[in-house]
C-alpha cells in the first residue's frame, strides 16, 4: 500500500478533504462543529496556556497504517530540518513550554532525532514523549538501541497498539505489524519500560479499527493489561483510547466503505460539551515539519494555519500573539468531542 | 407494500427514543431502567453487551444485533468473542428444542406397550 499522496488519490489535496467535511451532510442534516459549540455558549474556541510544544518530525513512516491522518508512509519524503528543530529548541527553552511531544510519520526516521532529544533533555524540558510506531524498533539494526536511548534520556514512550490480537491489529497497521510490536514492547519492558515502580513511562493508544467509537478507557486498558500480560508477559502504564478523526486515510476509507455519513452522524449524537475545556488544541500547539504552526496535528493535515498572520511559522513565534487567537475548527473536531472525548493523551473527561 | 419498503428500515434503530411519543411516562422509565442494565456492576460492560448480542440473535432482532455488534466491538470484543456469543444463543435455542425430546419420549413411551 502506498500514501494518498503517492496514489495521487483526491483526498491527497487537502481541499478535497475540506469539502468534504463541509459537504451537503452539513449542510442539511447535521450541524456544523461551530453551530454546536455555539448552542453552548462557545462560538469560538480560545486556547489556554500553552503547555504542550507537538513537533511533527516529518512524514516518512516504514509502515502504511490504513488508517493513518498523516498519510504517512516509506514514500513520504518531508522531513524536518536541523534549523529548524534548532529553533524549536529555542522556543521551548524561552518559553518554559514543560512537555514536547515527538510525533510523525515514525518520528526516529528523522535524521536529527536523537540530536534533538539529547538537546531537550539537556536544556531540561520537562516531559520528552515521543509516539513511537514500536516495529521501528525492529526497522534495522541502527535502531535496535532505541529502548536504550529512550531510558538513557528518560523519554515518555506512547505507542499505537489498536488491538490486543493479531488480527485487527494487522489489518489496520499492516501484515506482521502486530508480532513486531509485541517484540519491541517486550525490548522495551526489558530495559525497565512499564514496570512497576520504574520512571520508565510506557503507554499504549488504541484506537477502534473500523468505523467505530471508543469503549470506556478504564475498561479497555483492564483488558489490555489482563490479555497483554497472560498471553505475552507484557507491561505497560495507561491506555490511552483516541477516537479515528474523519480525515486523510480514515476518511478515505470511510468514504470507500460507504461509512462516512453514518460516523459523522454517530460522532454529532455522542457530541459532550464537557470535553471542549479539555481539547487537546487548547494546550497545544503543532509544528509542521517545514515550521509552519497549527492547532493540533491534525489541522496539520488539513493544512490549517493558526488563524494568527503575524505567528504562522516557528521563525516570528510569538506566544502573545498566538494566545489571542481563535482556534480553527471544522467537522473533524466533532472526533475530539464525541463520547468521553479524544485527544493525544487519551479520553478527557 | 411496494418493493422498496421493508418491516425493518436501518434508519429506523435510530428513532426508537421516539417511542416516547405515544407514552411519554412509561418510556422514560424504560430508557432510565435500559441505562442502568447496562451499566458496569457485577459483570463488565463488555459481558453485558456480549449478552445482549446473543439474546439479539435468540430473538432475532435485526436492530439489536446491528446495535450490540457495534457496542460489542467498542467495548473490545473480538470477532472470536462474539461468534462465540451467538453460538451460544443457537446452542440454547437448539438445546430447547432438543430438550423437550424428553418430553416427546415420556409420552411415546406412556403411550406404547
Ligand atoms: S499511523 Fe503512525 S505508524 Fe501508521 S503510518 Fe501513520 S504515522 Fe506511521
Ligand atoms: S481537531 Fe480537535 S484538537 Fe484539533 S482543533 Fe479540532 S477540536 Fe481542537
Amino acid at each position: 500500500m502506498k500514501s494518498l499522496k503517492a496514489r495521487n488519490n483526491k483526498l491527497s489535496n487537502t481541499k478535497s478533504q475540506l469539502e468534504v467535511l463541509e459537504g451537503e451532510l452539513f449542510q442539511t442534516e447535521l450541524p456544523t462543529f461551530q453551530t454546536k459549540t455555539a448552542q453552548y455558549g462557545q462560538p469560538g474556541l480560545k486556547p489556554n496556556q500553552l503547555e504542550i510544544l507537538q513537533i511533527n518530525m516529518g512524514y516518512m513512516c516504514n509502515q502504511v497504517c490504513k488508517h493513518c491522518h498523516v498519510d504517512a508512509g516509506p514514500d513520504r519524503r518531508e522531513i524536518m530540518s536541523q534549523s529548524h528543530l534548532q529553533k524549536c529548541l529555542g522556543i521551548l527553552q524561552n518559553h518554559n513550554i514543560p512537555t514536547v511531544d515527538l510525533t510523525g510519520g515514525a518520528p526516529e526516521m528523522n535524521p536529527h532525532f536523537r540530536w534533538f532529544v539529547e538537546e531537550a533533555h539537556e536544556i531540561g524540558v520537562k516531559e520528552i514523549i515521543v509516539r513511537s510506531n514500536l516495529t521501528i524498533i525492529l526497522a534495522n539494526k541502527k535502531y535496535y538501541d532505541l529502548p536504550d536511548f529512550f531510558k538513557k534520556h528518560q523519554v515518555n514512550v506512547v505507542s499505537s497498539l489498536p488491538f490486543y490480537e493479531k488480527k485487527r491489529t494487522d489489518a489496520q497497521r499492516g501484515e506482521g505489524v502486530f508480532d513486531k510490536s509485541i517484540q519491541a514492547l517486550k525490548m522495551l519492558n526489558e530495559v525497565g519500560y512499564g514496570q512497576v515502580g520504574s520512571s520508565l513511562q510506557l503507554d499504549l493508544v488504541y484506537n477502534p479499527v473500523g468505523a467505530f467509537l471508543p469503549g470506556s478507557q478504564a475498561e479497555l486498558e483492564a483488558e489490555y493489561k489482563r490479555m497483554l500480560k497472560a498471553d505475552f508477559n507484557i507491561d505497560f502504564n495507561q491506555l490511552f483510547t483516541i477516537t479515528n478523526l474523519p480525515i486523510s486515510r480514515f476518511l478515505d476509507y470511510l468514504l470507500a466503505s460507504d461509512n462516512y455519513e453514518d460516523y459523522m452522524e454517530k460522532l454529532v449524537e455522542a457530541f459532550n460539551p464537557a470535553a471542549l475545556d479539555g481539547l487537546m488544541c487548547k494546550n497545544t500547539l503543532s509544528v509542521d515539519w517545514d515550521g509552519y504552526l497549527y492547532d493540533c496535528d491534525f489541522n496539520q493535515m488539513l493544512a490549517l494555519k493558526v488563524d494568527a498572520p503575524k505567528s504562522q511559522h516557528i521563525d516570528n513565534f510569538d506566544l502573545n500573539v498566538l494566545s489571542q487567537r481563535e482556534i480553527i475548527t471544522n467537522q473533524h473536531c466533532y472526533g475530539c468531542t464525541a463520547g468521553a472525548g479524544s485527544s493525544c493523551q487519551g479520553s478527557l473527561i | 407494500m411496494s418493493k422498496d419498503q421493508s418491516y425493518y428500515v436501518p434508519k429506523d434503530l435510530k428513532k426508537f427514543s421516539q417511542i416516547s411519543e405515544f407514552e411519554p411516562k412509561l418510556a422514560e422509565k424504560f430508557f432510565d431502567w435500559y441505562g442502568e442494565v447496562f451499566k458496569a456492576g457485577a459483570l463488565s460492560e463488555r459481558e453485558k453487551s456480549l449478552i445482549a448480542l446473543a439474546v439479539a440473535h435468540a430473538v432475532q432482532c435485526p436492530y439489536c444485533i446491528d446495535a450490540y455488534t457495534e457496542e460489542s466491538m467498542k467495548k473490545g470484543a473480538s470477532e472470536a468473542m462474539m461468534m462465540e456469543a451467538v453460538h451460544i444463543s443457537g446452542a440454547i435455542r437448539g438445546g430447547a428444542s432438543m430438550v423437550h425430546g424428553v418430553q416427546m419420549m415420556n409420552k411415546a413411551k406412556k403411550l406404547s406397550m
